[in-house]
């Protein structure tokens, strides 16, 4: 916005005026550039270093080794794939269920304002607790919730964290995040002219022709910048993954986070972790510029 | 095409709070119908109600003599314009009006001719692969309306369509809407606060007050023989004069009244009232005269010249004020004393429940009357916009 107005073609004390601003904006600059670069930096030189904490000996430039030996190993690739899986079936999940939800929860019913109280409360549970209270209170096969429920009816219960980890995973997530995406989609509904589903009616759009005709076309840009917004925060899920499987079992459930984490801190190998963090970064750029360019093109009309 | 009728119907809310108390009428076939009223009077509840859009309490409604009121808004073969057109922000110009008929699984071809020979009747032909939001007010309006057109409804319905316009394109829609009525012949109802709209685009106006129906009649029915207060002062701009009078007379043919310090002998029917009730006496602002012999006096407080006509606001000797409005530019300055003439024959008589008293010559319903010229004056329609 700035950038734009002392673009324009200005008048000598408008430059005068450029100086005053540039003192007043310029240390924050510089303080956030300097927050940005230093550990970007850090991160690039360490990936081309042998730099392994238990091994002091081992040391000096590394060329390209730390890449190579990632990009060989096939724990790298199978984080990407949970990396992948556990994004898109987040994804799929908390849209699919949010956009039914809101639907749902701009009806009018008794006790409306409670249950929508109660719909946004997961979210301001912090994900490490949420992530321990599905896994002991309600999935666990002795004494979970869920156990119980199914032993009640003669079902076996399942383990769920050792037999489906990641799908296991994948839904505690998701249980986190559909508040977020019901949050969003539910006010953008609520923005939706009254008129226009009473001209669908009239048009003789029925409850289903309604929701794909009008509400789902209404809620595009709703949806875009749900995407945009909990894919940044999918690419990292860190905690809930610590805290119920350690990655485990085996990598089935190591994303990338997780692999630069054990690569860095469990194996102490600061220059291979240092790798997979350039490649996170490269991998969360060309994302990110994809859902930009869609978000801005949504945004537009 | 279609008739629709009203039987006693009824909307009560869930609070007990009734807003339509009872409404019984005829839209006949190819008619133009116009539902006016102040806001909150029920209009366009009413207009919803028969649209499907709002439950009926009670009573029945009918369209084309089958009872319509279980039936869903597309199954009751009617079209509405909305006050915000609603069209689909998302769909072009085509898909818009074409929407209904993709609903009603019309084939492609079918669908592509009816909605090009609505948009040739409307004049949107170059405008069919464009998004309603690159479209002005009119061009929406118009899009809205051959939404309408496409779906070849039995009724048209029209819920205020006018009133997000500014008011030189009111203007041009209302003449083009009248004369898409013409073209296409369809029954129609439609919903307006605005008089000048009910008066220039009815075959026969309802004027709703509060849930209730206070009179149905054409237009020129209605200024000169409103059948109460209400209608009187609602309908004709500037609003008719209103005053005080009591009775001090009454024969089989005509009632005397005194009012302004002065006796007028009205000829009305005196059903309901006897010597000593207060009445009111109704006078248009264009019967009052303005005339060197009247026998009213007068100060003129302020006057607004609008070139074809003049109104004069004029407080009287006894204090009451009065608006007279002549026909040309009238010279007279403010401050100045008039004398006013108010020709009995012209005057309405309301007991004080609000009916009015019969006339006993009924004014003819035509543009040859006395007083101000032809009867819905163009000026007085700019009059009212502006």
């Amino acid at each position: 916005m700035s950038a734009s107005t002392l673009a324009a073609p200005a008048p000598p004390r408008q430059s005068a005026r450029r100086r005053g601003t540039l003192a007043l904006v310029g240390p924050s600059v510089l303080i956030l550039a300097a927050w940005a670069t230093v550990p970007l930096i850090m991160t690039l030189w360490y990936s081309f270093q042998n730099y392994n904490l238990v091994d002091p000996t081992q040391h000096g430039f590394a060329k390209f080794d730390n890449y190579t030996y990632l990009l060989s190993d096939p724990d790298f690739w199978s984080s990407l794939a949970n990396t992948a899986f556990l994004v898109i079936g987040v994804l799929v999940i908390t849209v699919g269920f949010g956009t039914l939800l809101a639907v749902l929860y701009d009806q009018a019913f008794p006790g409306r304002s409670i249950a929508r109280v109660l719909v946004i409360s997961p979210f301001f549970i912090m994900p490490t607790v949420a992530a321990l209270l599905w896994k002991n209170l309600m999935l666990h096969p002795i004494y979970g919730v869920y156990s119980n429920m199914m032993r009640m009816v003669g079902l076996t219960p399942i383990d769920w964290m050792s037999h489906y980890p990641l799908f296991t995973l994948t839904l505690i997530v998701s249980w986190e995040w559909l508040p977020f995406a019901v949050l969003i989609l539910l006010t953008a509904i609520q923005s939706l002219d009254g008129e226009q589903k009473e001209a669908a009616r009239m048009d003789g759009a029925g409850p289903v022709a309604r929701f794909f005709y009008i509400i789902i076309p209404h809620l595009r840009r709703a949806i875009t910048v749900v995407v945009m917004i909990e894919t940044i925060f999918l690419l990292t899920v860190f905690a809930e993954i610590t805290v119920t499987t350690a990655g485990g079992p085996g990598v089935a459930t190591t994303n990338l986070a997780f692999l630069i984490y054990s690569r860095a801190l469990l194996q102490f190998d600061v220059g291979g972790g240092s790798a997979g963090g350039v490649i996170a970064i490269i991998i969360a750029n060309i994302v990110a510029a994809f859902l930009v360019r869609s978000v801005a093109r949504n945004l537009e009309t | 095409m279609a008739n629709v009728t009203l039987q006693n119907v009824r909307k009560t809310y869930a609070g007990g709070n009734e807003t339509i108390k009872g409404v019984s009428l005829t839209v006949e076939n190819r008619e133009f119908v116009v539902f006016v009223g102040p806001s909150g009077c029920g209009k366009s509840t009413l207009l919803r109600m028969i649209a499907g859009l709002e439950d009926i309490t009670s009573g029945d409604l009918l369209i084309d003599g089958v009872r319509a009121n279980e039936q869903q808004p597309a199954e009751r073969g009617l079209a509405m314009v909305f006050q915000s057109y609603a069209l689909y922000p998302h769909m072009t110009v085509e898909d818009n009006m074409g929407f209904a008929l993709k609903l009603a699984s019309v084939a492609k071809d079918e669908r592509h001719s009816k909605v090009m020979d609505a948009a040739r009747i409307l004049q949107l032909e170059p405008w069919l692969k464009h998004k309603p939001g690159q479209l002005s007010g009119g061009q929406r309006q118009r899009v809205a309306i051959g939404r309408a057109i496409v779906r070849n409804p039995k009724v048209f319905l029209f819920d205020e369509p006018l009133s997000n316009l500014d008011a030189a394109l009111r203007g041009q829609m209302r003449v083009e809407l009248t004369s898409l009525h013409r073209k296409l012949g369809a029954t129609t109802i439609y919903v307006t606060h605005d008089q000048i709209e009910a008066m220039t685009m009815a075959d026969k106006i309802v004027v709703l007050r509060a849930g209730n129906v206070e009179q149905v009649g054409a237009p020129l029915e209605l200024y000169h023989r409103p059948a109460n207060l209400f209608v009187a002062g609602f309908i004709g701009a500037p609003k008719m004069n209103l005053l005080e009078a009591r009775v001090l007379q009454v024969a089989a043919d005509s009632v005397t009244v005194s009012a302004l310090g002065q006796t007028f002998v009205i000829p009305v029917r005196p059903d309901g009232v006897t010597a000593g009730d207060g009445v009111t006496l109704g006078i248009r602002p264009e019967h009052l005269l303005h005339v060197s012999e009247g026998t009213l006096g007068g100060v003129v407080t302020l006057s607004e010249r609008l070139g074809s006509l003049t109104i004069l606001h004029v407080k009287s000797d006894d204090g009451t004020m009065l608006v007279v409005q002549t026909a040309g530019s009238d010279t007279t300055d403010v401050g100045a004393h008039v004398r006013l003439a108010l020709p009995t024959d012209s005057a309405h008589l309301f007991r004080a429940d609000g009916d009015a008293l019969p006339h006993v010559a009924p004014r003819p319903l035509g543009p040859s009357h006395s007083g101000g010229g032809s009867d819905i004056p163009a000026a007085q329609t700019e009059h009212f916009h502006a």
